[in-house]
């Protein structure tokens, strides 16, 4: 793409119009101003596509697979672990990571932090593509996913956690959506839909807040359900759905440092100067929240030990793996924040936040299938459940990258809008 | 109860208030709750002492829920030694009961034990299930409808005993299979379930729970030293229909002896109480947020309009 953008002056497309003054079709929008040809010659230059090919080509037959002779054919299917990686990972973990939106949200439009305006579209999509992608391994781990609107419409439980979570993901979904709609309408040309969803923005805004606290801790509330199961180090019925609230604000921001610094990166030609110009100075706030968050996170973290007291667990081995996950997961990435952010040391908040993105995951990880039936046994997932998680991310980061590259969120539109 | 009562609209109406109220004005969504435990819920109880781990239960109720035949038959008696994970076996999509055999030092002989849906008072699968599948009947059974299940599986995380399991096999017609008291078959017409029929010890005695309470009392207490004196599902998990007597402590013979003596719902209290505070404080707190932090910036527009006005 690189070599294309320099050989070819009106790509990449920033405008409505090419140089000669006339309009670019929606379909040459799509194909990037390229040629099909010059479009294919680039997705095979580029060896992650090669990777990607290779994941698809092993996941696509183990999805059908999964549609065709249910879920026990490809997962252990197991009644001592009715949830596994798809949800360990894919629900627990793709949340919270993608709380950028309405991290970047409240700080952009509720505390008029308009510095941080050039990486909040990033934020936005991270936000939405991830709760999109949720929904995707919800549906692949359902027993039967054409019944996914019984909850919200058919049979509603409203007494239960699962599914306020439902609803609450359901509408998050539609606002993210909404705030997706002015890059989307600058690129298309449809000002009118822009317009109408920038003038609701602050109300988004305050319903992102509200929708997201709810559904981002009532993931740690449904384990409050179990209370047995998991293991008292990771559990705490007070406070479990603060933990998960609080851990999701640093890894939703941890999750727009990650995913900026792979744009500076890599998509360096769809990116424009504002963005790249202020993304370390950006990168360096950002990261002073994550050790702010990260702070908060740690002490809730305390206090819940004790509260429920539980001191004496930590000199168990489960107590030690707990100590890890503490030292690894929060302690190191809160120091490695704050010294970074102190000296200005770009690099080291980005590792700092990729670890972060990691602790994250494998904090979720642990609770949902580690420390979950401790007092039984651990599963190992089957290697076709470790396939599918990872296709269906990769077609998460497919998805994610064909926005990039197409919607104004790295680069500022230069057309009317 | 009426303070339980209160909890559980207390908490309805703090969920409900989130979406859409209209959507929840389903007369059937919340009248086909009932968590306190009827006053004339059935119950059986299980009395370790009788058993002999002939499977006749086992083998009836297969019978009877018209499970698919087991691979050992049910005269085979290797099964006890089965082990899978360190665990002895547990209920699967083709059995709702097992029985499991546990050899406690204290005794000379080894000590059978059944298990099943404990049909608890207030049930954990049925708070947790967001599509209210379950249903706890007056009659104590509490049982699923397959209609509206989504399999998020939900409710065999939730269940304290792990009973509920699911049928992984099935790509198109997956369901939770679990023990449903023979409520369809039996229990509605007032006769005692498959299992408990088919007993030859009576090791399973069934009539309604209090009595059945009274009748395990009475046991403990006419033969002193036969039992520990508790007896098992009195309370644990709040209360449940089916109850256990043994000689030796529960956790000898593979029962959880740590869970709570009040509904797992309690746990979740925490959360669903907070709900309400984040819809009602949260816009305006936010907003205030919003107020303030933009008014500086309003505040040095309005200077710099006034400065180069000046
Ligand atoms: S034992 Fe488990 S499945 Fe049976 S009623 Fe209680 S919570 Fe539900
Ligand atoms: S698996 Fe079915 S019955 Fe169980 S909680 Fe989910 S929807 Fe309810």
């Amino acid at each position: 793409m690189e070599k294309l953008t320099v050989d070819n002056r009106s790509i990449p497309i920033v405008d409505h119009f090419k140089p000669d003054g006339t309009r670019w079709t929606l379909r040459e929008k799509l194909w990037l101003g390229l040629t099909p040809r010059q479009y294919r010659q680039q997705f095979f230059r580029n060896w992650v596509n090669w990777l990607m090919i290779g994941i698809f080509a092993v996941g696509i037959p183990l999805i059908l697979q999964r549609y065709i002779f249910g879920l026990g054919s490809i997962t252990h299917g197991s009644n001592d672990y009715p949830w596994g990686l798809f949800l360990g990972f894919g629900l627990f973990s793709m949340v919270p990571l993608s709380a950028s939106g309405f991290v970047l949200g409240t700080t952009v439009d509720i505390f008029g932090r308009k510095d941080f305006a050039p990486v909040e579209r990033l934020a936005l999509l991270n936000g939405l593509l991830g709760y999109f992608f949720a929904v995707v391994y919800l549906l692949v781990d359902l027993g039967l996913p054409w019944r996914l609107p019984y909850p919200l419409f058919i049979s509603p439980g409203p007494a239960a956690v699962l599914f306020l979570v439902g609803w609450h993901v359901a509408l998050y979904l539609s606002v993210q959506i909404v705030e997706m709609i002015p890059a989307f309408g600058e690129w298309s040309g449809w000002l009118r839909g822009k317009r109408w969803a920038r003038s609701i923005t602050l109300g988004l805004t305050i319903a992102a807040i509200m929708l997201s606290t709810l559904h981002q801790g009532a993931l740690g509330a449904l384990f409050t359900y179990a209370p047995g199961k998991v293991h008292p180090l990771w559990y705490s019925s007070e406070f479990q759905w603060i933990h998960f609230l609080c851990s999701s604000i640093f890894a939703g921001l941890s999750m727009v440092i990650v995913s900026s610094t792979l744009c500076k990166w890599t998509l360096k030609w769809r990116a424009d100067e504002r963005f790249l110009k202020s993304l370390d100075t950006l990168t360096i706030g950002l990261g002073k929240g994550c050790a702010f968050a990260l702070i908060t996170y740690l002490a809730v973290k305390i206090v819940s030990l004790a509260q429920d007291q539980e001191w004496s667990y930590l000199l168990t081995g489960w107590g030690q793996y707990y100590l890890l996950e503490m030292g690894v997961g929060v302690l190191l990435p809160m120091w490695l924040f704050a010294v970074a952010v102190r000296n200005r040391w770009v690099g080291l908040v980005r590792f700092a936040a990729f670890l972060s993105v990691l602790s994250v995951i494998w904090n979720r990880i642990n609770t949902s299938m580690i420390a979950f039936n401790w007092k039984l046994y651990q599963e190992i997932p089957s290697w076709q459940e470790v396939w599918v998680s990872i296709t269906l991310f990769a077609l998460y980061f497919l998805v994610y990258r064909f926005i990039l590259y197409r919607l104004p969120v790295l680069y500022e539109w230069k057309g009317e809008k | 109860m009426n303070t339980q009562l209160s909890r559980r609209s207390f908490i309805r109406g703090g969920l409900a208030g989130t979406v859409a109220a209209a959507v929840l004005k389903d007369k059937k969504a919340s009248a086909a709750h009932n968590f306190e435990g009827y006053p004339d819920a059935m119950g059986v109880v299980v009395d370790l002492t009788r058993c002999v781990g002939c499977r006749s239960c086992e083998a009836a109720c297969n019978k009877e829920q018209r499970l698919p035949e087991p691979a050992e038959p049910f005269d085979d008696f290797s099964v006890f030694d089965y082990m899978e994970h360190g665990q002895k076996r547990r209920t699967d999509e083709a059995h709702y009961t097992v029985v499991n055999r546990y050899d406690v030092p204290a005794i000379d002989h080894p000590l059978f034990r059944k298990i099943q849906c404990f049909h608890c008072n207030e049930p954990t699968c049925l708070t947790s299930c967001f599509v209210n599948a379950y249903t706890k009947t007056p009659e104590g059974a509490v049982i699923y409808n397959p209609k509206v299940c989504v399999g998020c599986r939900t409710c065999l995380v939730a269940c304290p005993f792990y009973i509920p399991t699911f049928k992984y096999s099935s790509a198109f017609s997956p369901r939770v299979m679990k023990c449903i008291f023979c409520y369809d078959t039996r229990l509605k017409k007032g006769k005692p379930p498959a299992c408990v029929e088919a007993c030859p010890q009576e090791a399973l005695t069934f009539g309604k729970r209090t009595d059945m309470l009274r009748v395990a009392r009475q046991r403990i207490r006419e033969t002193p030293g036969k039992y520990i004196d508790h007896i098992y599902g009195e309370h644990e998990a709040g209360g449940t229909s089916w109850m256990y007597l043994s000689p030796v402590p529960f956790g000898e013979v593979g029962l959880d002896t740590d869970l709570p003596n009040e509904p797992i719902l309690n746990y979740v209290k925490g959360f669903l109480s907070f709900v309400p505070v984040v819809l009602t404080l949260w816009p305006a707190l936010f907003a205030g947020f919003h107020l303030l932090a933009t008014r500086k910036n309003r505040v040095e527009q309005s200077h710099n309009d006034a400065n180069r006005e000046g």
